[in-house]
C-alpha cells in the first residue's frame, strides 16, 4: 500500500518536475549512529543533488529511503561508501518499475471493463452484455460511420442489434453479415466483433474497403441469438438453438437455421422439439429469424447475405434443401474459390467449398436458401475454424487469426458484390 | 427420376462431369428422395425471381407437412473429394486409426481426402479412399490408403476398416508415454479433471494427455457408431477420474461429449478406459447417457 502511495507521489512529482525516472535508483540507507544520521540529513538538503527523500531520517531504527536521480548516483554512492554508511538498492530503475505497474493496471482494467474499443480485449470470448457494450462504444466513437439499429427482440426480450456501417446515401446497396445464429459457435460472435472494429479501422486507410463503403452499406448482426448465447455462458456451453419453449414438450428451443421459409418442413430438419435441428412450429416462428426477414424485406436493396457459423472450415452457397443447383452456381462457385484462396494466403488454413447440400449435408429452412430465393445472389455461409480438434470450444488465442483470415474471404465476396451489382 | 440423376451429376464441378461421363460409367441408384412440401418454396407465379428453383420442382402443393423418411441417393463410382460422402467415410478411417495407434501422445486427424470411390457389394457399401492423415501432437502427416465396408440392412454393426499409412507414425512418443505412465501408475493421487477443454478452449498442461486419451478412447465409440449418415467428433471431456491401476494398466473413467454433425446432437457417453505403453488404449465398457435433462429446463425454471 505504502509503495502505491509513494508511486503516486512520484507520479505527482513527475508532472511538475522531471518527466522521466530513467536510471534513477531508490536506495535504502541504514545509519549506524547519530553522526551518520546527521550526515544523511545534510545530504538530503543538498539541492544540487536533487535527492527525493521517500522516508525521512528520523531515528536509528528506521531506514532512510531516498530516490537518487541518475546524474547524482556516483556522488551519493561515493559519499555513502566513504562515510561507511550501509545502504542497499531498493529499486534498480524507477522508470522500469513504473512502466511495469502501468502495464499491469491497464491489463487489469482491460480484464474488468474496457472504456474504449481500443482497450477491448479481442483475444478472448465475451458475454452478450460485453458485446452489446462494445457495440455502443463503437457507435459512440464513430458516429459518422456506425449506427445501431434494433431490428427486434429475442424471445426473452433482449434487443436484436444490427450495426450499420454507412458513409451516406439513401438506401444504398447493402451487404448483410450475421454471426452467432447458433449460440455455441463462439468463434463467430468473437470474429464478428473483430470485423466491426476492422471496418472502422480500415475505412479511409484500406483502398478496397473504402471503395466498398463509399458505394454500399454493411449491416452486421453480431449476436444473432442472444438468448442462446447467454444460456451457453451460464448453463450449457453446447446450446445451439433459441430459448423459446415448445408447448407440450419439456424441450426448449428451435434451430434458428432451420426456421427460414425455404424448403421449410422438408428433409434436412427435424419435427421433434427435442432435436438440435428442430425447425419450429412454422417458418419464421422465431423472432430472431422473423426480425431479420422483416429487415431484409423492408430494406429491399441487399446484394449479399452472409451467415457465419463454425466449425469445419467451409464456405458454401445455396442450396441446402435441394440437390438442384442454384442458377448462379458457376459464379458463386468461382467466387468461393477466390475467397478461400485469399483466406488460405494468410496462414495456410484450408477451407472446402461448394453448395451446402453437396459439401456438408441436406439442410432445409436455412437462411441463405431463403435470402437467395429473395433475389440476394451473393448468399454464402461460412463454417470457421477448426476441423474438429477443438470444435466449438476453439481456444481464445485463435480468435484473431481466425477472424483475420475469414476477413480476407469476406473482402473478396464484398468486393465482387460491389463490382457486379447495381 | 432421370431429372434427379442429371442434377446429382451436375452438382459436381463442371470440369469433372464430362470426364466422368466419358470415362467412368456411373450408376446412381437408391431410392430417390421423396419430398413433400408445404408449398413454401420460392414464390410461384409472375413475380418469381429468376434465381429461384425452377418451377418443375415445385408443382406439388399440400397443406400438411408429412415426415417422410428420406434415403439419400448414394453416390457410387468416383467420389468428389470435397463432397460429404468421401469426407464422412474418411472420418471413419480417422477413428479406426486412433483405435489402433492412438495414445496420450498420439492423436490422429483427417487432413485431406485426395480421392475416393464407392460401390455396392452385396448388401454392403464399400469405399476406397486415398487420404492424408495428420498426427496432431507431433504435426507429422502421412499418406493412407483405406478400404471401408459399411454393413447394409437393419443391422447395427460397426463398419469394417482396413488402412495402411506411410510416414504417419514417425514421431517417437516412447519417452513421453513412458514418463506419463510411470508418473501415474503407482500414484497415490488419483488424477481427475473436468471440462477439458473449458468453455474458452483452455486446459492446464497436465490435463492435455488425458484429453488426448479421451479423444482416442472416444474413437472406439465413434467408429462403432458410424454409418454413411453420421460424422462424429469428440466435443469435450466432461470429466475423467483415474482409478487404481490394475494389471499394470492405467485405468480411467471418462464422461465425454460427442458431436454428431448431421443431427448436430451432443451425445453423452461414459467409458472405462485402460492404457499402458505396451497394451495401448482399450475401452472396457461404454454406456450411453440419456439426453442431458438439465440442459432442457422447463419454461418455469429460472436459469
Amino acid at each position: 500500500m505504502m509503495k502505491g502511495l509513494l508511486v503516486l507521489t512520484v507520479l505527482f512529482v513527475a508532472i511538475f518536475g522531471k518527466e522521466t525516472f530513467e536510471g534513477d535508483k531508490v536506495l535504502r540507507i541504514t545509519a549506524k549512529n547519530e553522526v551518520q544520521l546527521t550526515l544523511l540529513k545534510d545530504l538530503a538538503e543538498m539541492e544540487h543533488l536533487q535527492l527525493d527523500v521517500w522516508m525521512e531520517p528520523i531515528d536509528l531504527s528506521t531506514p532512510v529511503d531516498i530516490r537518487v536521480p541518475f546524474t547524482s548516483l556516483q556522488t551519493v554512492k561515493a559519499f555513502l561508501e566513504t562515510e561507511d554508511i550501509p545502504y542497499s538498492v531498493m529499486i534498480m530503475d524507477l522508470q522500469v518499475m513504473l512502466d511495469e505497474e502501468k502495464e499491469q493496471r491497464l491489463s487489469a482494467a482491460r480484464a474488468t471493463e474496457p472504456r474504449t474499443t481500443d482497450d477491448y480485449n479481442y483475444t478472448n470470448y465475451h458475454n452478450g452484455d460485453e458485446i452489446y457494450s462494445f457495440q455502443d462504444m463503437l457507435v459512440a466513437e464513430n458516429p459518422k460511420l456506425v449506427s445501431k439499429i434494433v431490428i427486434g427482440q429475442s424471445y426473452e426480450g433482449r434487443p436484436l442489434n444490427v450495426l450499420k456501417f454507412s458513409t451516406g446515401g439513401t438506401n444504398r446497396r447493402g451487404i448483410w453479415i450475421n454471426t452467432g445464429i447458433h449460440s455455441r459457435e463462439w468463434i463467430t460472435q468473437a470474429s464478428g466483433t473483430w470485423f466491426a472494429k476492422k471496418i472502422v479501422t480500415d475505412y479511409g486507410h484500406d483502398a478496397t474497403l473504402t471503395a466498398i463503403l463509399d458505394n454500399m452499406d454493411i449491416f452486421l448482426e453480431i449476436v444473432t441469438n442472444p438468448d442462446g448465447y447467454n444460456y451457453s455462458h451460464k448453463t450449457n456451453r453446447m446450446w445451439r438453438k433459441t430459448r423459446k419453449p415448445n408447448p407440450g414438450s419439456s424441450c426448449v428451443g428451435t434451430d434458428p437455421n432451420r426456421n427460414w421459409d425455404a424448403g421449410f418442413g422438408t428433409a434436412g430438419s427435424s419435427g421433434n422439439p427435442c432435436d438440435q435441428t428442430y425447425r419450429g412450429p412454422k417458418a419464421h416462428s422465431e423472432s430472431e429469424v422473423k426480425s431479420i426477414v422483416d429487415f431484409v424485406k423492408s430494406h429491399g436493396n441487399l446484394k449479399a447475405f452472409i451467415d457465419i457459423h463454425s466449425y469445419s472450415q467451409r464456405l458454401m452457397y445455396p442450396y441446402g434443401y435441394t440437390a438442384t443447383p442454384c442458377n448462379d452456381q458457376r459464379e458463386l462457385h468461382d467466387l468461393a474459390r477466390k475467397a478461400i484462396t485469399g483466406l488460405a494466403s494468410l496462414y495456410g488454413t484450408s477451407f472446402r467449398y461448394g453448395s451446402v447440400m453437396t459439401t456438408i449435408y441436406r439442410a432445409s429452412g436455412i437462411s441463405i436458401d431463403w435470402s437467395y430465393n429473395q433475389g440476394i445472389k451473393y448468399s454464402y455461409t461460412f463454417e470457421l475454424r477448426d476441423t474438429g480438434r477443438y470444435g466449438f470450444i476453439l481456444p481464445a488465442n485463435q480468435i484473431i487469426p481466425t477472424a483475420k483470415e475469414a476477413w480476407l474471404a469476406l473482402m473478396a465476396i464484398m468486393e465482387h458484390t460491389k463490382d457486379n451489382t447495381n | 427420376m432421370d431429372g434427379l440423376l442429371f442434377s446429382d451429376l451436375t452438382v459436381w464441378s463442371m470440369d469433372w462431369t464430362l470426364l466422368i461421363l466419358l470415362v467412368v460409367p456411373t450408376v446412381v441408384h437408391g431410392n430417390p428422395t421423396v419430398t413433400v412440401r408445404t408449398g413454401s418454396g420460392p414464390p410461384v407465379g409472375s413475380n418469381q425471381h429468376p434465381n429461384s428453383v425452377p418451377l418443375s420442382e415445385d408443382t406439388q402443393t399440400t397443406t400438411e407437412v408429412r415426415e417422410v423418411v428420406v434415403e439419400e441417393v448414394m453416390m457410387t463410382g468416383m467420389l468428389n473429394p470435397s463432397h460429404y460422402p468421401a469426407r464422412r467415410a474418411a472420418t471413419v478411417v480417422q477413428h479406426y486409426l486412433n483405435t489402433r495407434y492412438g495414445s496420450p501422445y498420439r492423436w490422429i486427424f483427417l487432413s485431406k481426402v485426395h480421392s475416393g470411390s464407392a460401390e455396392d457389394v452385396a448388401e454392403m457399401r464399400k469405399y476406397q479412399l486415398e487420404l492424408t492423415m495428420q498426427e496432431i501432437i507431433s504435426n507429422v502427416s502421412g499418406q493412407c490408403s483405406a478400404e471401408l465396408l459399411f454393413p447394409g440392412g437393419e443391422g447395427q454393426s460397426a463398419p469394417q476398416v482396413q488402412a495402411s499409412c506411410e510416414g504417419l507414425l514417425q514421431s517417437n512418443t516412447t519417452a513421453q508415454e513412458e514418463a506419463f505412465y510411470q508418473q501415474h501408475r503407482a500414484s497415490n493421487n488419483m488424477v481427475s479433471g473436468n471440462d477439458i477443454p473449458d468453455s474458452y478452449g483452455h486446459m492446464e498442461p497436465n490435463m492435455k494427455p488425458f484429453w488426448h486419451l479421451g479423444g482416442v478412447a472416444s474413437s472406439f465409440i465413434m467408429l462403432r457408431e458410424s454409418n454413411e449418415s453420421t460424422l462424429y467428433n469428440m466435443a469435450q471431456v466432461a470429466n475423467f477420474t483415474q482409478l487404481e491401476t490394475e494389471k499394470d494398466q492405467l485405468r480411467v473413467n471418462y464422461h465425454v461429449l460427442l458431436h454428431e454433425m448431421i443431427s448436430q446432437e451432443i451425445i453423452h457417453w461414459k467409458l472405462l478406459v485402460t492404457w499402458s505403453p505396451e497394451q495401448g488404449v482399450q475401452v472396457l465398457q461404454t454406456e450411453l447417457q440419456p439426453k442431458c435433462h438439465n440442459c432442457e429446463a422447463p419454461p418455469n425454471t429460472t436459469n
